[in-house]
């Protein structure tokens, strides 16, 4: 072997792969979120090569970006509460007025939100609901209440997975108590607190990335899991339903942002138009199972997905509640409660 | 009976060593088989078949396994090469170097990347490329890795120098060759298994390392475990246990080269 | 480490003089990109955290603060000793111990074994027990998951011979990280006794049978002591990187309860974003296992006076 040789052919492939670089674009996304069928078309009309990481919450895209990765990446895509966080930290990049020409098939409902009033940051990707499905070949029972997370039966103790998204699972336990989001109100907080510590006891495990395969493999028998990832379960086999709980349940929408300090703005604002076409987004769709922002998707919608069980709230389920941002001394608190639940 | 065979022999050590041996392989053997499974199920055995690793190679997943098997490998063999050069000279500068006032604090120095706990190097790491305003991408795992290989191939390059008596160099010393010359035609061939273990080894380790380049890889980047252990997150599905089982035979393949090197090394060389 | 230890003379006239360059490539690297970095995260360590992530330059004691001190949820009840981070590290601390006695148990006999066997045999044995060692560390895990989750193949084995009439639970539990840990360390323990077992010269135990020892106490009374170096060895190099570990907790144990490593990495990559506090705890950590190192350290030079 002659280490000098294969230095150098090494070192030559690595510049090529740089300079290779001319049109790309890099994506900051979540896990098993898009179709790579999708992700080639796009190379291939605009001839850019599209590189892809991925994350598994909201924080731990913030946490990312926070520690050295802003600047190397085009766009990225936060739920709702976290566009809000992310712009108040100065991360993303304001789209002006005209950038984007298909700023106008943007459903009127999802343009003027109070996560990013008037669109100034993002444009929706996918919206959905967060909740927890239930393997109904080990529970028979009435699954319509968030006891079967907070105060399980006991069939299902000690089998359930949560979702490793300190936002998701702070709502969804405000919800079980009743308890406004973001409370400042100390006797609410410790309950939240005491809820917390007493139903981690009858929880197995702790990831967003796994949700879908614990139920599938059976190492859970029910979990905290988004409505379209629960239907993928669902469709691998696993005899689950997905529940629209009494005390509510958390919605969200996800939204491709222009990051600050794109190393490729202009092609990220081309994908961001890309993905406003309705028969792109609509494949997104068809593969996430969740539902688009996009005026004009309806035709090309796989006609399944209007009647999945995962995307019909039943009739008398509770409201459907964003996550919302909370002031930096409650944040603390919950940062508190989440250590503590984990120790 | 031979009584020293008897001496030696405790009532239950063979079994316990068969114990060890089938903790250590069971799991590999058992990802082995079911990586040859048809099923996409990883429960059920639906028949043999080579279809996954057919995936590995042209499933939807390949680019990405392609990619991050070739940053794996020009990483480990530009960490191990760089790791190699300089802890050779650091230990010819400390087994020929003589006593000298710290060389202790060196030999602290070397084996301080063992010495930390990885979590640690990799927090300090982030701070220091953080703090410096180092864009993360390739070079930073790469800086990282070389740093932590070091040690790993300082280890059996020293081990081979302190065998190497003094005296060749002072031979050919004795006959005018400048110091380069000495090194270059005197003490690396005699060297040369030690140096070749000593790459292998930071080889192996880069390859191998998870928490570190997870904490400071860049956009768009991934190395081998990082890929692994993202699919992996998701389920274990059939071409993951193929893509182990082709790692697997790989570093079998590795241990025996460096095995066949080791044993040349301990023959003894022609001048004994 | 001491020089000339091999067999003959190792300081050479033609590279002591050029010491100092010859070892610079090795300060300068691993002084620039570790030692700076670790004293840096000490500094770290006494600055004030940002909200949401980052640092903000002001001295302050908060993250050791908040790792001894429980001032409530809400920050101002008066001062108790904070439990959580301390048992934390003192699950890791069982964790890492159970793990190091598992190792040894395994360990120890057979290191034993194979160091006793004819030197033609004794190659072929101890490749066996190095190949895993050199496997992935990422994929051994991912194995071990495999084969003992619920519904995998350990499990079902058991039903089908009918030991067990219901799966063991045996995945996310506190003995699975156990296993894994123990799984993944063991060559590291196997090796080092091995080296000293092979040193050790069996004419002394012969000697204490001709006294009619019996051969359980020549095991405790003659061979530990000689061999305790390789022993203690082999303990540091399991115990030292079962302390830290990420891979065991988070893919075997579920995630749910935090390890050292696993609270380190929430502090950077995942939901605290405390900065502070992370570098406080891996200064923490590191200080251990520089408490063990010097320990160790001493033990070793005492021995060799």
């Amino acid at each position: 072997m002659n280490i000098k040789t294969l230095l150098g052919s090494t070192a030559l492939v690595l510049a090529a792969n740089a300079a290779a670089a001319e049109g790309s674009l890099s994506l900051y996304h979540w896990f098993e979120y898009i179709p790579q069928e999708l992700i080639e078309k796009f190379e291939a009309e605009y001839d850019v090569d599209v590189t892809m990481d991925t994350y598994d919450s909201n924080e731990a895209l913030l946490a990312s970006l926070k520690a050295g990765t802003l600047g190397s990446y085009d766009l990225a895509v936060p739920g709702d509460y976290m566009v809000e966080i992310m712009a108040g930290e100065g991360l993303l990049d304001a789209i002006a007025e005209g950038e984007l020409a298909n700023k106008g098939n943007i459903q009127p409902e999802w343009l003027d939100v109070s996560f990013d009033p008037g669109r100034m940051y993002s444009i929706p990707y996918q919206w959905g609901s967060t909740s927890f499905s239930v393997n109904r070949d080990v529970y028979a029972g009435d699954i319509n209440s968030t006891s079967i997370l907070f105060d399980p039966p006991p069939e299902l103790a000690g089998k359930i997975n949560m979702l490793d998204s300190q936002g998701e699972v702070m709502a969804m336990a405000s919800l079980h108590l009743g308890i406004p989001q973001c409370s400042t109100d100390r006797d609410q907080l410790q309950a939240l607190d005491a809820l917390l510590q007493g139903a981690s006891a009858n929880w197995a495990s702790f990831g967003s990335d796994i949700a879908k395969d614990v139920l599938v493999s059976g190492d859970a028998a029910a979990g905290m899991i988004y409505n379209g990832f629960s239907a993928k379960a669902r469709a691998e086999g696993a005899n689950i339903e997905y529940a629209y709980p009494d005390e509510g349940y958390v919605v969200w929408m996800d939204n491709v942002v222009l990051l600050k300090d794109a190393p490729n703005r202009a092609n990220a604002l081309l994908f961001m138009d890309f993905l406003l076409e309705p028969e792109n987004i609509a494949a997104v769709t068809n593969y996430a199972q969740y539902a688009a922002g996009v005026t004009g998707v309806a035709e090309f919608l796989d006609p399944e997905l209007a009647v999945m069980p995962e995307n019909n709230p039943r009739e008398g389920a509770g409201p459907g509640a964003f996550i919302a941002v909370c002031d930096q001394a409650t944040q603390e608190v919950y940062d508190q409660i989440w250590t503590r639940l984990r120790s | 009976m031979n009584r020293r065979f008897d001496i030696k022999h405790y009532q239950g050590f063979l079994a316990i060593t068969c114990l060890c041996l089938f903790i250590l392989y069971a799991p590999l053997i058992i990802v082995m088989i079911y990586s040859f499974n048809d099923s996409a199920s990883i429960t059920n055995w639906g028949g043999f078949s080579l279809r996954w690793y057919a995936d590995v190679f042209t499933g939807p997943e390949s680019e990405k396994f392609k990619l991050a098997a070739w940053n794996s490998l020009s990483i480990a063999v530009m960490a191990a090469t760089v790791a190699t050069t300089v802890a050779t000279a650091g230990a010819i500068g400390m087994i020929r170097g003589g006593q000298f006032r710290g060389k202790s604090a060196s030999f602290a120095l070397i084996s301080l990347p063992i010495m930390v706990p990885e979590i640690v190097t990799a927090v300090a790491t982030l701070i220091f490329f953080s703090t410096i305003g180092f864009k993360l991408g390739t070079l930073s795992i790469l800086v990282a890795h070389i740093v932590f290989c070091i040690p790993f191939a300082y280890l059996p390059i020293s081990a081979r120098l302190q065998g190497i008596e003094a005296s060749y160099e002072e031979a050919a010393q004795d006959l005018y060759a400048d110091r380069w010359r000495t090194f270059r035609y005197v003490l690396m061939p005699i060297m040369w298994p030690g140096i070749l273990s000593g790459f292998l080894l930071a080889f192996i380790i880069s390859l191998d390392d998870f928490i570190i380049t997870n904490f400071i890889k860049g956009a768009g980047i991934e190395t081998l475990p990082t890929a692994i252990f993202g699919s992996v997150k998701q389920g274990i599905k059939p071409n993951i246990m193929a893509l182990s089982t082709l790692l697997l035979l790989f570093s079998i393949a590795l241990v025996t080269l460096s095995y066949f090197i080791g044993k040349r090394g301990q023959e003894p060389h022609p001048t004994d | 480490m001491a020089a000339g230890t091999g067999s003959g003379r190792t300081v050479s006239a033609t590279f002591s003089p050029v010491r100092g360059w010859l070892l610079l490539p090795s300060w300068l690297v691993i002084g620039i990109f570790l030692l700076v970095p670790v004293l840096l995260m000490l500094v770290y360590s006494f600055l004030t955290k940002e909200f949401r992530g980052g640092v903000i330059w002001e001295f302050s004691l908060a993250a050791y603060d908040q790792f001894v001190f429980d001032r409530g949820l809400f920050g101002d009840d008066p001062p108790q000793i904070e439990w959580a981070y301390i048992t934390i590290f003192v699950r890791s601390i069982l964790q890492a111990l159970g793990a190091t006695v598992l190792c040894l148990l395994i360990g120890f006999p057979t290191a034993y074994f194979i160091a006793t066997r004819p030197a033609n045999t004794r190659a072929i044995w101890l490749f066996l027990v190095t190949i895993p060692y050199w496997v992935n560390l990422l994929i051994r895990t991912v194995s071990m998951k495999f084969l003992i989750r619920d519904n995998g193949p350990l499990n079902e084995a058991l039903l089908a011979i009918g030991v067990i009439d219901a799966p063991l639970q045996l995945i996310n539990t506190n003995f699975a990280v156990q296993l894994g840990l123990f799984y993944s360390y063991l060559p590291f323990m196997v090796l080092p006794i091995y080296a000293s077992v092979e040193r050790y010269n069996f004419a002394l135990s012969e000697a204490a049978s001709d006294l009619y020892a019996p051969k359980w106490t020549i095991l405790r009374s003659i061979l530990l002591p000689v061999v305790k170096p390789g022993i203690i060895a082999g303990c540091i190099l399991v115990f030292v990187p079962s302390l830290g570990a990420f891979l065991a907790p988070d893919l075997l144990g579920g995630a749910k309860t935090f390890m050292i490593g696993s609270l380190i990495e929430e502090q950077f990559k995942g939901n605290a974003g405390n900065w502070p506090f992370g570098a406080a705890a891996s200064m923490i950590l590191l200080s251990m296992v520089l408490v063990v190192l010097l320990f160790y350290a001493r033990a070793q030079s005492r021995e060799q006076t």
